[in-house]
């Protein structure tokens, strides 16, 4: 007797959002199954790898990273020979030097340097802020400003700027909009529902719902995404079918498990390895659960995700 | 289709006799319907009403127990696809794979290096629980069983992969008393392997080249009266893997589809041979996806660390958030001198804020206080965590005469406790941390 399993495709689907622009342009999303189902039905766009540089450039790297950038000088360097690794389909750079609490860097030293990073290289770009809600939306606005017709990504708005960043980057330049929140589905519904109502098109949206290191409190990722999912294919609810893009590195690169030395644990052997895994591990996790797109910094991650994202599609 | 509560209520003996632990027969069906307690419970249910029932009332999804004593552990039983449903029950079992084809120093080396990821994790061991002992024909009976022999007696729980059924006999006999698995069941020789597998008092796992060909074998052996058994997800591809896993799973639990109501194995493997963090991927993937056990080549701790993280953070009942044990907890070599920061013991703000004080390098002490299990404003609320939870804990556990150091930062959020606690505390200098971890570096900084 034939195994015959009941169909879980759906009548509602993820919305389709290209990112960048011309032949390396990319598409997220579109989906009518949960991630990865394609016995369900086929699953046209792939989910998506992004690599990240920062605008600290070699130095700000991990100690294993910066062999693969050998001969970098610049960020503008590193972006170019980052666009030739295996598996990389964007490039996020993010600017965590213009933390206030940090280096402070002013807004214009940041902005030359994503407009010559996106003139050097011909993928879609995501701008990735600092995280303060000040500075970010000086930042979006500005960046929308110089990358305009490159329709690229400005990661993110949040619910204390979203009038700022939604009317510079959604509006003034039709930059994508990038909605964060914090494991909540419900303020990620809420932030939707905000960018929209400011006239933000709901299709030049894509969400960052919340993002944790494998074994960081990462059942809230997981239950968020899977809730969302549901609310979008099996309820329909529009406000939350927009693509997820989760950011990794930032979250995995800074933990214990990948930043501790030989010397400081020498059980747990080279930190290289554990700052893979760890990447990995959470970025194949995100993907089960919902991520459209990940973003990651070591090449050996990305070309392994990439390869994983294949086989299961 | 599951058997409503009022259905077996029709056919109960309605004597509210409370023999069952419940006070009525109607509170009993309702629970029997929900599968949270057998119908075997009642001694009063006639002989043809339990036959009528006892399909419709078990669990979607059989619960399969290997291993003895230490090393018990139970698998399956599981009654929703999403954690936020309710919670997931079974965690997902990691194995280590051997093969009779490989040479000894290779087989030695990979029994030695199992043994090394061995740690604590919020109070439960964590550690390398499966081995999976492979029998290639090539290398003969003689071979394997040595294997199984060398293998047997790491207080791990073996799975014998072999489909040979008197080399598998022959293998049971060395290690049948700590309760393997057999995982030798194929369309062809389902029936003797399913006899040796009851003999011997193990679990079957079974094999099939496709979904089509794995159902039909389980569905014979349960017609046989086998019903200990696992399935292996179709080897190969992960994208076979992953539909077989996915679309049994689901199939169990919201379709009723009980032939598929059995634990599932993913040897990822043989799936990704030779490419070590393409596997520590796949096993993150089975582990949030319906991987009961996983076979890898190597799980050392570069793939245990986040791999144990996610999967106790995965199985976790949403209801009863991990905490971790009160006590204090020196940070970069703290001691009696440093600086002190106490906050709540819920699991994940112990390991957002202590990641952070590492990241920061400054010597101090987190004092973690009994807040239930709560955050720090969730607890505050409920009264748990307050000026004077917090005395009292300081008093029972005589802080003051472990530690000399006087100055306590207590959470940005209940920066409110400050005037109260130095009241309840004198000798103390309060300080009002920041409200989010991320800002503990450059706090801790700014104060040397």
């Amino acid at each position: 007797m034939p195994f015959t399993a009941k169909s879980g495709k759906f009548s509602a689907n993820i919305n389709t959002l290209t990112m960048g622009t011309g032949d390396k342009a990319i598409v997220l999303g579109g989906e009518n199954v949960l991630p990865f189902y394609t016995f369900d039905a086929e699953i046209e766009n792939a989910p998506k790898v992004g690599i990240e540089i920062t605008d600290g450039g070699l130095d700000a790297e991990p100690e294993c990273v910066k062999k693969y950038y050998e001969g970098c000088s610049t960020v503008v360097d590193m972006a170019k020979k980052a666009a030739t690794f295996e598996g990389v389909d964007f490039l996020s750079i993010h600017l965590e030097g213009g933390d206030p609490n940090g280096e402070n860097k002013p807004t214009e030293e940041l902005i030359n340097i994503v407009k010559e990073v996106a003139d050097a290289v011909d993928l879609p770009i995501v701008v990735c802020g600092c995280k303060n809600v000040e500075k970010d939306a000086e930042i979006f606005a500005k960046a929308s400003e110089v990358l305009n017709g490159k329709n690229a990504v400005m990661l993110a708005a949040k619910e204390e700027n979203y009038k700022n960043v939604g009317a510079s980057a959604g509006l003034a330049y039709k930059q994508i909009v990038g909605a964060e929140s914090a494991d909540d589905i419900n303020l990620a519904k809420q932030l939707n529902v905000l960018l929209t109502q400011l006239g933000v098109d709901a299709k030049s949206i894509v969400m960052n719902v919340g993002t944790a290191a494998a074994g960081y409190g990462y059942e809230y990722v997981v239950s968020t995404m899977d809730r969302i999912k549901a609310a979008a294919l099996q309820q329909g609810d529009a406000t939350l079918q927009m693509p997820i893009i989760t950011p990794v590195a930032s979250e995995t690169w800074g933990v214990k498990e990948s930043v501790a030395t030989e010397d400081d644990m020498p059980e747990w052997g080279p930190t290289e390895e554990r700052g893979i895994d760890m990447e990995v591990e959470t970025a194949a996790a995100d993907l089960a659960s919902g991520s459209n797109a990940v973003i990651l910094k070591h090449p050996v991650s990305v070309a392994t995700i990439s390869k994983m994202i294949k086989a299961l599609i | 289709m599951a058997l409503k509560g009022l259905d077996i209520f029709k056919l109960s003996p309605k004597k509210n006799c409370k023999e069952c632990g419940s006070p009525t027969c109607m509170a009993f069906s309702m629970k029997v319907a929900q599968g949270a307690v057998s119908l075997d419970a009642c001694p009063y249910f006639s002989e043809e009403a339990k036959a009528a029932m006892s399909e419709a009332t078990a669990p979607p999804m059989k619960t399969i127990k290997v291993g003895t004593g230490d090393t018990e552990m139970t698998l399956g039983g599981e009654t929703v696809l999403f954690r936020h449903e309710k919670t997931f029950v079974s965690k997902t079992r990691y194995a280590v794979d051997l093969c009779s084809s490989m040479d000894d120093a290779l087989i030695d080396a990979r029994l030695e290096e199992l043994k090394h990821v061995d740690y604590d994790r919020i109070g439960e061991r964590m550690y390398v629980e499966m081995i999976d002992v492979e029998y290639d024909p090539a290398s003969g009976q003689d071979k394997y069983v040595e294997l199984v022999k060398k293998a047997d007696g790491h207080g791990r729980v073996l799975i014998l992969d072999c489909q040979d059924v008197e080399v598998a006999k022959a293998a049971l006999e060395i290690c049948k008393a700590s309760k393997p698995i057999l995982n030798g069941a194929n369309p062809s020789n389902y029936e003797e392997m399913s006899k040796i597998a009851t003999e011997a008092g193990v679990a079957l796992g079974v094999r099939g080249a496709n979904e089509d060909e794995l159902y039909d074998t389980l569905a014979a052996l349960e017609k046989l009266g086998n019903k200990n058994l696992l399935f292996n997800a179709c080897e190969g591809t992960a994208k076979a893997a992953f539909a077989t896993a996915v679309q049994f799973r689901k199939a169990a639990i919201k379709d009723s589809n009980r032939t598929c109501g059995y634990p599932s194995i993913v040897n990822v493997s043989k799936i990704a041979k030779g490419d070590w963090h393409l596997q520590a991927a796949l096993l993150s993937l089975f582990t949030v996806k319906y991987g009961s056990i996983v076979i890898a080549e190597h799980i050392g701790y570069a793939e245990a660390l986040p791999l144990y993280g996610l999967r106790q953070n995965v199985f976790t009942d949403p209801q009863k958030p991990m905490k971790v044990a009160p006590g204090v907890y020196p940070i970069n070599g703290g001691d009696e001198n440093s600086i002190c920061l106490t906050t709540v013991d819920f699991a994940l703000t112990y390991f957002v804020v202590s990641g952070e004080l590492e990241r920061s390098g400054v010597p101090c002490n987190l004092i973690i206080n009994d807040a239930g299990g709560l955050s720090v404003l969730t607890s505050w609320a409920a009264g748990k965590f307050s000026s004077t939870s917090i005395a009292n804990f300081f008093k029972e556990q005589d802080i003051e005469g472990k530690i000399k150091c006087r100055k306590l930062c207590i959470p940005g959020k209940v920066a409110v406790l400050k005037g109260e606690l130095e009241a309840k505390m004198p000798g103390w200098e309060i300080i009002v941390a920041p409200r989010e971890a991320v800002q503990l570096v450059k706090f801790l900084k700014d104060m040397q």
